[in-house]
């Protein structure tokens, strides 16, 4: 069994609260526990001794200082005696931190109409950063588009090979994969009423006008846009962007715009890969699964799938780009603060991204219905 | 050509509720190194920031060498700002270039010079930061001093009249600090240029500062040369000036009771 820390002695005529051992952080617990355990209360005078203290930090100084103002309040008398002169030292610093301020006021608790006033207001300034963004970003698009010798080729190149050239492999790879899924899953149907060469057909027009440009954006926005936001976000934070700024050049031109235009010459050809891909994938589940040998494949798609499929589909991908660099960059830009700040806005981006991808895929559909395409 | 190269008058700057700047005036001479010092977070980047024309102010002027920056077009902001060099407190250089290129950046960038002036160029000011030898190096393999001292480099590299020192002697060592602070004098001096040095260091301050300008809580508390402002009788100047740790400034942060954040249970 251990010592007790703080032990109340009525042997003695005046009753003696006998301080003792190690009043540290580490003890604290135990401290509390031998607090409670003394009854407080009917004391009239006691002597509070110290002598057996042999360690004492602000933690236990807190504890005593807590005793003695309880006592106080309960007009108990007491005074120490046999304390270490540091540990009166201590005692007192504790006391002396007591006293200081005055109170300020609460923070303010909104109501929820309160805090739904304010994100509602918090994102029209959001929408409206966004417009003002690409405002800026499209007149100094056109001022260099008027005068090409303005555009930063190098960087434009840089751009098509990191965001292009080195996506080709995970593109295709992933293209093949949805392809032979895409088969597998149509194929089954199709098997039941033995119409295995309209596989050809499901194909070509799902590959083609749908999931080769959306597979490529989704793809790019993961890899490239949300790369845009974290290298421009952290940009921002070393201040580049402020000695951008004070060396008298537009961020935007400098950092987004050969993004703005890599991507959007990347992007239709990277989407006519992945269809490539996709249908080399398709191709292969067909003979394997259904049947249908690759001359039959080649014969029937030249008869069934129109040229006019494989524009609908590319047509859409330089919007597709547009919004996948001004979104991410736009995101970098809005970064502040620290590097919690950089991984908050590239998830966003990557999140906006595509939503902004498949609501603009939704409403081309809906075009093209219309214009019966 | 006037005397100020730099003239603030009337302005007020606000960010949300909390008021930044109220109604102060400033002038910064032609040729002169002037010092804005003020405790942290009072404001005096933001100061920079509003002269650099990034941020705009309530109302007020900012008048640099003729122009008023917070009128300026978009165009003649940047072409404005051409002639200001600003010296962040991180350096700021461009992490995927070296330095080298990172010197020779804004002349590419506003020049059309042939690659072998270009080199000269860059060499030249970077010999004037006494870092020739290490053209090559990459940001990261610069120490903090040499990364300032690189960034001031590329700050001179168009010749500007104004030049910008946010906090330059923050978290240097004895020697750096030394460098900075000769370099600062030497070359306001050999170039002619204006330096506006914002920081908190009184000490360094006050050896190189012709004109010292301390804020607080928004206002100018106190101006003039630095060996005048060292006795100033304001005590908000006094106690910054002679770094008191308790006085006009509290030491603590306002809070509630302290007694009642301890021992309330």
């Amino acid at each position: 069994m251990t010592k007790k820390l703080l032990e109340m002695n009525n042997q003695t005529d005046v009753q003696q609260l006998i301080c003792q051992g190690s009043w540290t952080l580490a003890n604290l617990n135990q401290l509390k526990k031998d607090y409670d355990q003394i009854n407080w209360n009917n004391l009239k005078t006691i002597a509070i001794d110290g002598n057996a203290i042999y360690k004492m930090d602000t933690s236990g100084a807190w504890i005593l200082q807590k005793i003695l103002k309880q006592l106080n309040q309960q007009q108990t008398k007491f005074n120490l005696a046999h304390f270490h002169n540091e540990h009166l030292l201590l005692l007192k610093m504790i006391a002396a931190q007591e006293t200081h301020l005055k109170e300020i006021p609460q923070p303010k608790r909104f109501n929820w109409l309160h805090r739904l006033g304010q994100r509602s207001y918090d994102q029209l300034q959001f929408i409206q950063a966004f417009l003002a963004f690409i405002g800026e970003l499209s007149l100094i698009a056109l001022r260099v588009i008027r005068n090409p010798r303005a555009i930063r080729w190098r960087l434009l190149l840089n751009i098509i090979e990191t965001s292009g050239y080195q996506a080709l492999p995970i593109i295709a790879l992933l293209s093949f994969m949805i392809g032979v899924v895409l088969t597998y899953q149509m194929g089954l149907q199709l098997r039941t009423y033995g119409a295995n060469i309209f596989i050809v057909d499901l194909l070509g027009f799902s590959v083609f006008r749908e999931f080769g440009p959306l597979l490529t954006a989704i793809i790019i926005a993961g890899r490239t846009g949300s790369a845009f936001a974290a290298q421009i976000g952290t940009m921002v934070l070393n201040e580049e962007v402020d000695a951008l700024r004070t060396l008298g050049i537009a961020p935007a031109e400098l950092l987004v715009l050969p993004k703005l235009f890599g991507l959007i010459i990347v992007m239709p050809l990277l989407s006519m890969w992945a269809n490539l891909f996709g249908l080399l994938g398709g191709m292969l589940m067909a003979k394997g699964m259904l049947g249908v040998t690759f001359y039959d494949f080649f014969e029937r798609f030249a008869q069934v799938v129109s040229a006019r499929s494989l524009w609908i589909g590319l047509i859409k991908t330089p919007i597709f780009a547009l919004l996948i660099a001004s979104i991410g960059c736009f995101q970098g830009m809005q970064v502040s603060g620290g590097a919690d700040s950089v991984g908050r806005h590239t998830t966003r981006s990557v999140v906006q991204i595509t939503f902004c991808i498949i609501i603009t895929d939704a409403l081309f559909s809906i075009l093209f219905t219309r214009l019966g395409l | 050509m006037t005397a100020n190269l730099v003239t603030i008058r009337n302005l007020m700057f606000r960010r949300s509720n909390r008021i930044i700047f109220d109604n102060i005036d400033m002038d910064f001479a032609r040729g002169k190194v002037t010092a804005i010092m003020g405790p942290s977070g009072c404001g005096k980047t933001t100061l920079l920031r509003l002269i650099g024309g990034q941020l705009k102010p309530a109302s007020g002027t900012v008048d640099v060498n003729g122009h008023l920056i917070n009128k300026l077009s978009r165009k003649g902001l940047y072409e404005a700002r051409r002639e200001m060099g600003m010296l962040f407190q991180s350096g700021a250089l461009f992490t995927n270039l070296s330095t080298f290129e990172n010197v020779a950046f804004p002349l590419r960038e506003h020049t059309k010079l042939p690659e072998l002036f270009i080199r000269d160029i860059v060499l030249m000011k970077l010999q004037a930061v006494g870092l020739r030898g290490a053209h090559a190096l990459m940001p990261n393999e610069l120490s903090g001093g040499m990364a300032r001292r690189v960034a001031l480099a590329r700050a001179m590299a168009l010749d500007p009249q104004l030049i910008m020192y946010d906090e330059p002697f923050t978290g240097l060592d004895p020697i750096a600090l030394g460098v900075i602070v000769k370099l600062i004098r030497e070359l306001n001096d050999a170039l002619g240029m204006t330096s506006i040095v914002v920081s908190h260091d009184v000490h360094e301050v006050t050896s190189i500062a012709d004109y010292v300008y301390v804020i607080a809580d928004g206002k100018v508390i106190g101006q003039g040369e630095p060996k005048i402002l060292l006795h100033a009788d304001n005590p908000q100047v006094k106690q910054f000036m002679q770094g008191l740790p308790d006085g006009v400034v509290p030491f603590h942060y306002p809070a509630k009771d302290y007694a009642q954040d301890l021992f309330a249970s």
